[in-house]
């Protein structure tokens, strides 16, 4: 290990499927809260799956937030390290990027540059299947929490950025202030005249996993 | 019991029915059933997207000049060509020019899109549906050295040595179990014909593309001001030029340009010392191969992107071609209007949507979406876990777009059949070669692997276009011209009550466009027809079948239950999909599912 390790911070998940976004509102919480030294760079990864990989090369230390299936009460938080991070990765049934971020990591692997410290901190999602929608509240209340947990790991590697006594406003995103969560929440059509709902299938799927696997 | 269809397929229902599910995620889920013979041959084809995108309904009542921004996610994959058709359409409705230094910026990252995406395509979403990666580990490094200097001789990677390195690290990752990306391969199928020198070969340049597409993504995050996601604006570009700053933060100036510079000319050099002759290489050994041409002979579509001159998205203007050919008549192009309401329209009675009256399309202007979800009475399962699709109703979420009711197929090679129609000088050159070096007819250019060399010779010509453009660029700024985005009308209170606009692109897939209609200053209505709209597109009216349905039929596959030659043929669309062909389960299967019945 170098002595400042290369650190990524790294939201994924697509901010127009509810909850999908959490990865993403909880790196750019990080970026409003807090100032953190040159080595550790904050991402909003977007579904951009194997377009991440020269990021995911550069970084001794990765810290992926996500929301991720674990089969866990709605809002529950969980950390998992090292070799289970792509296995979880791989874990849930309607993520639009998900299998792609397994694969970006053992992408990285066979170039002979995996980060050698990787950690996934993960959120039960309530609401995938809502197109447009926001984080559900028992979901958004875990962005405080979620960031707790990526400055305790990253402590561990000498990482301890600076609290910021008022954060900076909601406009000052990663990904661009079109999604402020004020603007994303507030501009959304109503129900009646924009339609939420989505292939009951994928509702299905998400609710009873052997509905896909074969009999 | 075969029944022709309008535009000349023979569909026979009898066979048994093999079912691809899901083939790609991302946009949407994409699943095929085919009904295979006794001959082992496809004598119907049937594909569907299996989860509805809707992306038109959330951005009602937004205001227009942050919908670039909300299209860009709708997938993971052609971000920037949506944010770049976005911020036309709204141009196009105000009635906003852009600056001459922003056309140039704006093709330059469109070209370097273009290119990224059919390079990370072809090594990596498509290349192992012919390159077989587990055969590589047989090869002898010396005689893979040998053909690796025999077809691209300028190409510095070539050593016994360094084959061998590459072969030592595949085997580590196939013995460990691990075989990431190669999981799930049908690695002992015999539709796979290449010998283990070629497989390495390939197999290496899968790592050195891997290595390598990173840095084409630097020229848009140089222009567009961070990685991932670019910004981009209404009116222009968000990139201001100072060319004497030094180290100024944002600002364009002579340090960025340069290394700019010095990424077209890396780019270039792998598209040609690499992919072309990996192209070249496989064509030859494949060229028996020559199933999955479907539309592409017959009705081919595309809308022209790249501006030589800002502000004109005239035929005679754009630089990557425009136009529409019908019934296989190479003699006559067509042109395209997207505005005329006779030209593009969407049809749903095979669809999961409601009109008034299906029997007739819908311009995309009066496009309406309102979901309606129910399987034919000869489908088979249930709503939630569908076991066979009843193509004589809906069964599709995705419309079925056409042009003056023909079916179209659209994409790289769709532009290079209109390119060549239209006689096309250097597209015509490029292909004229391609068929040489191969020796095959013209015929074989309509073909899986044609669409596969397409996109190849693309990948080329657009290197030589951004070279076009930032010499263009370059001239312009140190002639004094910094101009880079016109905000006269960004305030909406100059805005008219109402207006409509439409903007266009080729994006890598294919072409792509998004209609707007703006009243009060806010989006009324908004409707995207993407490439794989069109290539996905079910049947309409009349019974004439899509892009992708086309494709499969009369091809012949070897295994049923391991039909790799469907993977093949839809991959070859580069249809939007994540960065993976492959979809895993819980606890790591595969879950695209064969099933045989």
């Amino acid at each position: 290990m170098e002595e400042r390790p290369q650190v990524l911070v790294l939201g994924i998940g697509n901010l127009l499927w509810a909850d999908e976004g959490f990865g993403v509102r909880a790196v750019e919480a990080l970026h409003r809260g807090f100032v953190f030294p040159e080595h550790v760079t904050l991402m909003d990864g977007g579904t951009q799956g194997i377009y991440l990989i020269e990021h995911v090369r550069n970084a001794d230390v990765l810290v992926v937030l996500d929301a991720i299936d674990y089969g866990l009460a709605p809002g529950t938080l969980k950390v998992i390290e090292q070799d289970e991070v792509p296995k979880f990765l791989g874990a849930k049934k309607m993520s639009l990027h998900q299998t792609g971020f397994q694969e970006v990591l053992a992408m990285a692997d066979m170039l002979g540059d995996l980060p050698q410290h990787l950690c996934l901190i993960g959120v039960q999602p309530v609401e995938l299947d809502d197109f447009g929608g926001s984080l559900r509240d028992v979901v958004k209340r875990q962005i405080g929490p979620a960031g707790e947990l990526v400055l305790e790991y990253l402590a561990r590697f000498g990482v301890n950025p600076h609290r910021l006594l008022h954060p900076l406003p909601d406009t000052a995103t990663l990904s661009s202030p079109e999604f402020a969560l004020a603007l994303y929440e507030g501009e959304r059509p109503s129900e009646s005249e924009a339609c939420r709902i989505g292939d009951p299938r994928v509702l299905a799927s998400a609710a009873a996993p052997s509905a896909t696997e074969d009999p | 019991m075969a029944i022709q269809t309008p535009n000349g397929f023979n569909l026979d229902t009898s066979g048994k029915r093999v079912v691809v599910d899901p083939l790609t995620r991302i946009e949407g889920h994409m699943r095929c059933e085919v009904n295979i013979g006794p001959d082992n041959i496809i004598h119907n084809a049937v594909s569907t997207g299996t989860m509805w995108r809707g992306l038109e309904v959330i951005l009602k009542g937004r205001d227009p000049r942050d919908a670039w921004a909300f299209t860009q996610r709708i997938c993971g994959v052609c971000t920037g060509t949506h944010a770049l058709t976005s911020v036309r359409a709204v141009e196009d409705a105000l009635d906003i020019k852009i600056p001459e230094n922003a056309n140039s910026i704006r093709n330059i990252m469109q070209l370097s899109l273009q290119i990224h995406d059919h390079l990370v395509h072809f090594y990596h979403l498509h290349a192992l549906d012919w390159v077989n990666p587990v055969n590589a580990l047989k090869a002898d490094p010396k005689a893979t050295s040998e053909l690796q200097q025999k077809v691209s001789p300028k190409h510095p990677k070539s050593s016994p040595g360094y084959f061998r390195d590459v072969q030592n690290r595949l085997k580590r990752f196939v013995e460990s179990g691990q075989l990431g990306p190669f999981k799930n391969g049908y690695w002992d199928n015999p539709a796979y014909l290449l010998p283990p020198e070629a497989d390495l070969m390939a197999t290496t340049h899968y790592l050195e593309a891997l290595d390598f597409q990173s840095q084409i993504m630097k020229t848009r995050v140089i222009f567009g001001g961070k990685d991932p996601h670019p910004n981009w604006i209404v009116g222009g570009v968000p990139c201001a030029i100072n060319v004497d700053g030094v180290g100024a933060v944002g600002a364009i100036n002579m340090e960025r340009l340069n290394f700019v510079s010095d990424v077209i000319n890396q780019t270039t050099e792998f598209v040609e010392n690499v992919y072309i002759p990996d192209i070249i290489a496989i064509g030859n050994l494949y060229k028996g191969w020559l199933y999955g041409g479907g539309l592409s002979g017959k009705s081919v579509l595309a809308y022209g992107d790249i501006p030589e001159n800002a502000n004109d998205y005239s035929a005679a203007n754009l630089l990557l071609p425009q136009g529409a050919v019908i019934n296989g008549n190479l003699k006559e192009v067509h042109p395209v209007d997207l505005r005329d309401p006779e030209q593009i329209q969407e049809f749903v009675p095979h669809s999961w949507y409601r009109y008034p009256d299906e029997k007739v399309g819908l311009h995309p202007w009066d496009g309406i979406t309102v979901p309606h979800y129910e399987l034919g009475p000869n489908a088979k399962g249930t709503k939630t876990n569908i076991i066979e699709l009843d193509e004589n109703a809906k069964y599709s979420w995705i419309k079925a777009p056409r042009w003056r009711g023909h079916a179209m197929e659209v994409g790289p090679l769709a532009r290079y059949v209109v390119g060549y129609a239209s006689g096309h000088k250097e597209i015509t050159e490029q292909i004229n070669a391609t068929l040489a070096a191969l020796n095959v007819p013209i015929d074989a250019l309509f073909s899986t692997l044609g669409r596969t060399a397409a996109r190849a010779l693309e990948a080329q010509r657009c290197c030589h276009l951004q070279r076009h453009f930032m010499d263009k660029l370059i001239a312009r700024i140190k002639a004094g011209d910094s101009s880079t985005a016109n905000v006269e009308r960004w305030d909406p209170e100059t805005w008219p009550k109402e207006a409509k606009g439409v903007g266009f692109s080729e994006a890598p897939r294919g072409a792509l466009a998004h209609w707007i209609k703006i009243k009060d200053t806010k989006i009324d209505n908004y409707q995207c027809v993407v490439p794989t709209t069109w290539n996905g597109s079910p049947r309409d009216n009349e019974g004439n079948i899509g892009a992708f349905e086309a494709s499969l039929m009369d091809t012949k596959v070897e295994r049923p239950e391991e039909p790799v030659e469907i993977l093949r043929t839809i991959h070859s669309f580069d249809p939007c999909l994540a960065c993976s062909t492959h979809v895993m389960s819980e606890d790591g299967r595969e879950l695209a599912r064969v099933k045989v019945r």
